[in-house]
């Protein structure tokens, strides 16, 4: 599920931290051990894996994912496969789970065989060579069962290294309420229009903003690049591309500028304390938000229940129909694991049958990469009383078709995202904008690649 | 002359001592010396996530000299340490002398509470208060609100060291505090009747009886107090979550070692700039142990 995750809101996840915590240390010990047994298949990567044949003799692996569900999902799955046993283990959402991994791969012991990836960390994880290629372990027709834009997040390279989960195409949810009350019409079909309407909501409400737009958030940042067409990285660590301060990025940056110059926006940190309340007290009439944004809302904003829509990413010009992507997620199988097949038919299975796929979206409310999802009607109408029974999941699908194609995530995305993060924040805290920190971004990024080995194009 | 067989009992007795100490050596060599050892051998070297690992001598200590993100992380909790350390200490002082001066009531109440904080963990304090620091929606901001004195930013760029400050300082107060009680318990009941006999009350009895003799539990607090400070890195680590706009990556040179071996993925890096810090420290102990010295009352 989603994203950059952070220690969310402390009084809500302190709890769960603690027992995170605990869990950690109690099974450190015993991941170490490794629950590996069988006789270690074959993992010769021919397309010619005889799949019915070593699903057929008995294996255990070990699952790493934070996602709500799991390990329901895992329960049909062992339901469905009898003779392989599940082990799911939740080892920290988003960085943690990451920093584990590696820690876990330099040290080569207590692997999982299958782990949670969102979709910007797979060029990372490749370019250790980490992540086994599924080819011959997936159905030939496997990618087509996806809008093109996912298929192209897992298959690099000529592999493909992820079984999609969810993803999370952009859009913009807001308060009706709070906007009618400041005369402001919607849904707001452009950014110039969704300029104004943030500063004149604010004049007319001066203790709200129609956004919150933090400095530290890439995964938000890169998104709205990626709906601007630009396209700063490509995959190839032989011919790295770096080009933070493309022009469409600029145009971008010096959009939110102004709004922050004028005070028309906030800038709080998300995923905070403080930015929860500030959705449950009404100082956020809107998010910026990916589609499985508005879930994680829900406790927080019961008081605005009902008052809440989402419409369709504002766009650069009236007519144009583009968004970009935030967070989502695979489930990709490492390189060592012993039970290859095992593996990669669980996470297909979990992910692409009928009873969990229905699970996860019906019941914890993933949004689906399936087009066979996307275009299910009883999905679409699904109407919510959050948003007033509108039907949000045609809004986000709708977004979800107009996420272009063509971009590509870096092979150094751990320091692309935290390094950004870092300059950002500041900036923007210290009154300075985003505008002046992309050619510092670019340059920081530019030096760790080559301090890593990479080619960097044109240099 | 006692011959040959006193010497053999002594040798017995020497491999035997050395024996005992044998469990104490092996685990120090293994937990301590060993990893002492291989982050040092790390840090000569420089490996890439393409081209594998190549020797580098000391490259990586003479990055660091010129690292601007590192040096600026020793100049914070250096100054950290300049203003938290004291006041900590004297606070901690304070209380153990009025604990100790026999003159207040529920004396053991107090001692409890005060200590209590210490029993906390890091991540928990930090975490709670960081709640209470909130910005728009903190009780501390509330209750500013409502006394009419504006609304504090405890999370600001100029004010979350201190809020930091103030965090270690509710944390290991009572730590330190017990430290001198102990120590004050372990005076000579004598030394208070002389001062008694003398005429001395209970401010004098404190300021020139109790004061000198709590020297050696002071300096012990403090090298372990300003070894603390120059590590910093629980508190910055979990307020980087709710403020990450000011904390980034580099806010203390442990957070940054920290970051640099798990986001960066630049272990070797990561070793070097650990020596350099505990060059630091090293350093630091060193000048609390001589100016103690220098100002040693003599006895």
């Amino acid at each position: 599920m989603q994203h950059t995750a952070r220690p969310g809101s402390f009084r809500r996840f302190a709890p769960t931290l603690v027992l995170c915590l605990v869990v950690a240390a109690l099974t450190a010990a015993g991941c170490g051990g490794g629950g590996h047994s069988g006789d270690g298949a074959g993992t010769k990567a021919t397309k010619q894996v005889d799949m019915a044949a070593a699903l057929d003799r008995p294996a255990t692996i070990t699952v790493w994912a934070w996602t709500p569900g799991t390990a329901e999902a895992a329960k049909m799955f062992e339901k469905a496969h009898p003779n392989i046993k599940v082990n799911v283990h939740n080892v920290g959402q988003g960085p943690p789970h990451y920093q584990k991994l590696r820690t876990a791969l330099r040290s080569g012991r207590g692997l999982p065989d299958v782990v949670h990836m969102e979709l910007q960390y797979i060029p990372s994880f490749t370019l250790t060579d980490s992540l086994l290629d599924l080819t011959p372990y997936l159905p030939d027709d496997f990618l087509e069962s996806y809008p093109e834009w996912i298929q192209k997040q897992v298959n690099l390279q000529g592999g493909v290294y992820g079984v999609p989960w969810d993803t999370g195409p952009l859009g913009f949810i807001y308060r009706r309420d709070l906007l009618e009350k400041a005369g402001i019409e919607a849904p707001i079909e452009t950014w110039d229009e969704f300029a104004d309407a943030a500063i004149a909501y604010h004049k007319a409400n001066p203790d709200s903003y129609l956004v919150n737009m933090p400095g530290a958030e890439a995964g938000q940042w890169l998104a709205l690049f990626w709906q601007a067409g630009a396209r700063p990285f490509s995959g190839d660590p032989r011919n790295l591309k770096v080009d933070l301060t493309d022009p469409k990025i600029k145009r971008v940056t010096e959009f939110w500028d102004k709004l922050y110059a004028a005070g028309a926006i906030s800038h709080d940190a998300d995923f905070t304390d403080t930015w929860f309340q500030g959705f449950a007290r009404g100082r956020y009439a809107g998010w910026i938000s990916a589609a499985w944004g508005p879930v994680l809302l829900q406790d927080f904003t019961r008081n605005s229940k009902g008052m809440w829509r989402a419409q369709a990413l504002p766009q650069w010009s009236r007519g144009e129909h583009a968004s970009g992507n935030w967070g989502g997620s695979t489930l990709a199988v490492l390189k060592g694991s012993k039970h290859p097949e095992a593996a990669t038919e669980f996470a297909r299975w979990i992910l692409t049958e009928q009873e969990p796929v229905e699970m996860f979206a019906f019941e914890r409310f993933l949004f689906p990469p399936l087009t066979s999802m996307l275009t299910n009607r009883r999905w679409l109408d699904r109407r919510y009383a959050f948003y007033g029974s509108q039907p949000v999941n045609r809004v986000y699908a709708d977004m979800a078709a107009a996420v272009d194609t063509t971009w590509e995530w870096s092979p150094i995305h751990e320091y692309v995202a935290t390094e950004g993060d870092a300059i950002r924040g500041k900036s923007v805290e210290r009154g300075d904008g985003v505008t002046p920190t992309l050619q510092p971004w670019q340059d920081a990024v530019v030096e760790y690649a080559e301090q890593q080995g990479l080619t960097v194009a044109g240099r | 002359m006692p011959g040959g067989r006193g010497r053999k009992s002594l040798e017995r007795h020497e491999l035997a001592g050395a024996a005992f100490t044998l469990p104490f050596v092996g685990l120090f060599l293994a937990v301590f010396v060993a990893p002492l050892l291989y982050a040092l051998y790390l840090s000569l070297f420089r490996e890439q996530l393409l081209g594998g690992s190549t020797f580098v001598g000391l490259d990586n200590f003479a990055e660091g000299l010129k690292d601007e993100a590192f040096l600026s992380g020793i100049g914070r909790v250096g100054l950290f340490m300049l203003v938290q350390v004291p006041v900590m200490l004297v606070l901690a002082l304070v209380f153990a002398l009025i604990i100790d001066s026999d003159r207040v009531r529920f004396a053991g109440f107090f001692r409890l509470a005060i200590f209590v904080p210490y029993a906390v963990p890091t991540v928990i304090a930090a975490l709670m208060w960081g709640f209470l620091y909130g910005r728009d929606f903190g009780p501390l901001t509330d209750v500013a609100g409502t006394l009419g004195i504006g609304t504090p930013n405890f999370l600001g760029e100029g004010t979350i060291l201190w809020s930091i400050a103030n965090v270690s300082t509710w944390t290991f107060t009572g730590l330190n505090m017990i430290v001198f009680l102990t120590a004050l318990r372990a005076v000579p009941e004598e030394l208070y009747e002389a001062a008694a006999v003398d005429g001395a009350g209970a401010l004098r009895t404190a300021l020139y009886v109790k004061l000198p003799l709590l020297r050696p539990a002071a300096l012990v607090c403090t090298i372990f107090s300003v070894i603390g400070a120059l590590q910093l890195f629980g508190e910055p680590q979990i307020f980087a979550a709710i403020a990450p706009q000011v904390i980034g990556k580099s806010y203390t040179p442990n957070l940054y070692v920290y970051n640099l071996a798990f986001a960066d993925q630049r272990l070797n890096y990561a070793a070097a700039l650990s020596f350099l810090l505990g060059a630091v420290v090293f350093v630091a102990s060193f000048l609390v142990v001589s100016v103690f010295r220098r100002h040693g009352a003599p006895r």
